[in-house]
């Protein structure tokens, strides 16, 4: 990186591991303001909402784009505690929140359904279909019957809890974060898992944990079958004290307990550094 | 990405046409290309509806002598079928290319279906004493308002709404397909078949007809021709899981049974409702909500799941 100019703000965000390079043209490098008067409010872009005002968006007459700009609008207002009515199973609904807001979706919703959230807490009274939560960063999202496929596509973070029934690829890429099952969940689930940890309490299809990366999958039922380098690992008493504590947070702790589950990680037989350039080796080593 | 729907009334006749017309303009986005609708009403008594093209609706476009072709075409299709000893009791002209006979007849069906076809651009879309077999271009709102489908009843009915993916934007590319030479059964398909050529020539080796390069038309075919080995619809789906490769999610009807089969990798949607009185199936929950307006239970069918509801 020679004749790369940085300034004190490179250097720090170098320091904290966030960067291995400089970004520059259209890449935006936003820094955290943590002045002392700003204390607490550490998003960037983030809207300030207050929790004790609310509001009620009515989505039966309304499309998606439509119900987006007025959650997006009624958040800028300040409300903070919104309840959406009549959301008919459309797309793409609730997308996109970076702030703090405690959202109440009284239905069902379509495919993408509160995607790529920075900060909110969603629940949601119906049924989901695909990739909800997809790309999540912050927040929690608890879905109340069940969930399509690819259930927490690539999540990075937060709790993405259904207690029904998911269907295939839950957890497809998952980067961190915490996807509950509180019923069965389908094939594939799993694959190229990256970090974060998945909780199902019930049964799994063919393939669990496909591919896996890292990261590590509790279950309570039985997986049709292990994927390819997804191998059984002994269950800690750390692992029991943090299945204990994150069920209970969502009143999801089975009749029989939490003593049947059993854990599944990667066997990294698949790592590979062999193609890495000499540099990125050093990184790696 | 297309969209398919199905609907059965478990307590007797509804307003299927309407309702189908509901589900398959909210799955719009899903394929704008063409929709067509399979949805069966009282059987009549000792006869069948055939519905039948002479020409595309593109070809009306393409000059001024197709119109008397397509009289003379349709003549044509009348005298073969008076040769045939085929009574008609009522013509309508649904569109300028497109009819609907209903007709009395104790012959070979395939005999009949493979005489009318060999004229000039001429495809029966469908045969049945049940089914009414609808497809053309644009979205379902138009197909119903063009077809007169609003005031249609009946008691199950499949539907598909269709993104041209491997084959041209046309009415014989258009689904469903009706499994000929059987009568009242169709096929809905929302996927790629990747083995399509290596089985058509399996099957045409065998005599079986294809009148469209589309993929989906296979399913019609594998169905029609597992059912003539005596196999049963539900035998059928299971069988196409194994012997059919791609991603696929179908539907078929026949004039008392629906059917769904998913593959093995579960790669294309489906939604399911079932209670008592209603069973509701689509490729999203919109269309699904579209017919039903109280609160619901609903789920997807998991991997090399099939499905056989009794209509």
């Amino acid at each position: 990186m020679a004749g790369v100019t940085t300034t004190a703000k490179d250097h720090l965000s170098h320091e904290m591991g966030m960067h291995t390079e400089d970004l520059r043209g259209r890449t935006q490098q936003r820094f955290f303001d943590i002045s002392e008067e700003n204390v607490g409010f550490g998003y960037p872009d983030a809207l300030d909402v207050d929790f004790n005002k609310r509001a009620e968006v009515d989505a039966e007459s309304l499309d998606t784009r439509q119900i987006n700009s007025q959650l997006r609008e009624l958040m800028k207002k300040g409300y903070g505690t919104i309840v959406l009515k009549n959301p008919g199973a459309k797309h793409s609904l609730a997308v996109g929140i970076l702030n703090r807001l405690n959202l109440y979706v009284e239905g069902s919703c379509g495919y993408f359904a509160c995607g790529l959230l920075d900060g909110p807490n969603v629940k949601i009274k119906g049924r989901v279909g695909w990739a909800c939560g997809e790309n999540m960063l912050a927040g929690t999202i608890v879905i109340e019957k069940n969930a399509g496929s690819q259930f927490g596509a690539a999540i990075r973070g937060g709790d993405l809890v259904c207690k029904g029934s998911v269907g295939s690829r839950t957890g497809i890429d998952q980067k961190g974060g915490t996807i509950i099952v509180g019923g069965d969940t389908g094939s594939f689930t799993g694959f190229m898992m990256q970090r974060g940890r998945m909780v199902i309490c019930g049964n799994a299809g063919k393939n669990l944990g496909d591919s896996m990366y890292d990261g590590t999958i509790y279950i309570g039922g039985e997986p049709r079958s292990l994927g390819v380098d997804a191998v059984w690992a002994e269950v800690t008493d750390l692992d029991r004290q943090w299945l204990m504590r994150k069920l209970r947070m969502y009143e999801m702790v089975p009749a029989q307990g939490i003593g049947h589950f059993r854990k599944i990680i990667a066997g990294k037989q698949l790592w590979n550094y062999d193609n890495l350039e000499p540099g990125e080796k050093k990184l790696v080593l | 990405m297309c969209g398919i729907a199905g609907l059965i009334h478990r307590d007797g006749v509804g307003s299927i046409g309407a309702e189908m017309t509901s589900m398959l303009q909210s799955l719009k986005h899903r394929g704008p290309d063409s929709t067509g609708y399979a949805i069966y009403g009282s059987p009549g008594r000792n006869e069948f509806v055939m519905r039948f093209k002479v020409a595309e609706q593109e070809d009306t476009r393409k000059g001024f002598e197709i119109h008397d072709e397509i009289k003379r075409r349709r003549a044509k299709v009348d005298e073969r079928l008076k040769q045939l000893g085929v009574t008609i009791i009522e013509a309508e002209e649904v569109t300028e290319y497109a009819f609907r006979y209903r007709i009395q007849f104790d012959g070979e069906m395939k005999k009949l279906a493979d005489y009318v076809e060999d004229v000039e651009g001429t495809e029966i879309l469908s045969m049945g004493n049940a089914l009414e077999l609808v497809k053309d271009l644009g979205d379902a709102k138009l197909v119903s308002s063009q077809y007169k489908l609003a005031a249609f009843k009946g008691t199950h009915g499949i539907g598909h709404t269709r993104m041209a993916t491997e084959s041209d934007v046309d009415i014989r590319s258009a689904h469903p397909y009706w499994a000929y030479p059987y009568n009242d059964i169709a096929v809905v398909h929302n996927g790629q078949l990747t083995n399509y050529w290596q089985m058509r020539r399996e099957f045409e080796r065998r005599g079986h007809r294809f009148m469209s390069n589309c993929d989906s038309e296979l399913l019609a075919v594998y169905t029609a021709y597992n059912l003539e080995q005596g196999a049963s619809l539900e035998d059928s789906l299971k069988q196409s899981i194994k012997e059919i490769d791609g991603v696929f999610t179908y539907l078929i009807a026949t004039k008392d049974e629906l059917g769904m089969a998913k593959d093995t990798m579960a790669a294309k949607p489906m939604v399911l409702y079932e209670s008592d009185k209603l069973v509701a199936l689509a490729s999203e929950e919109v269309a699904i909500r579209a017919v039903i307006h109280k609160e619901i239970d609903t789920w997807d069918p998991y991997d090399e799941e099939v499905r056989v509801w009794r209509a």
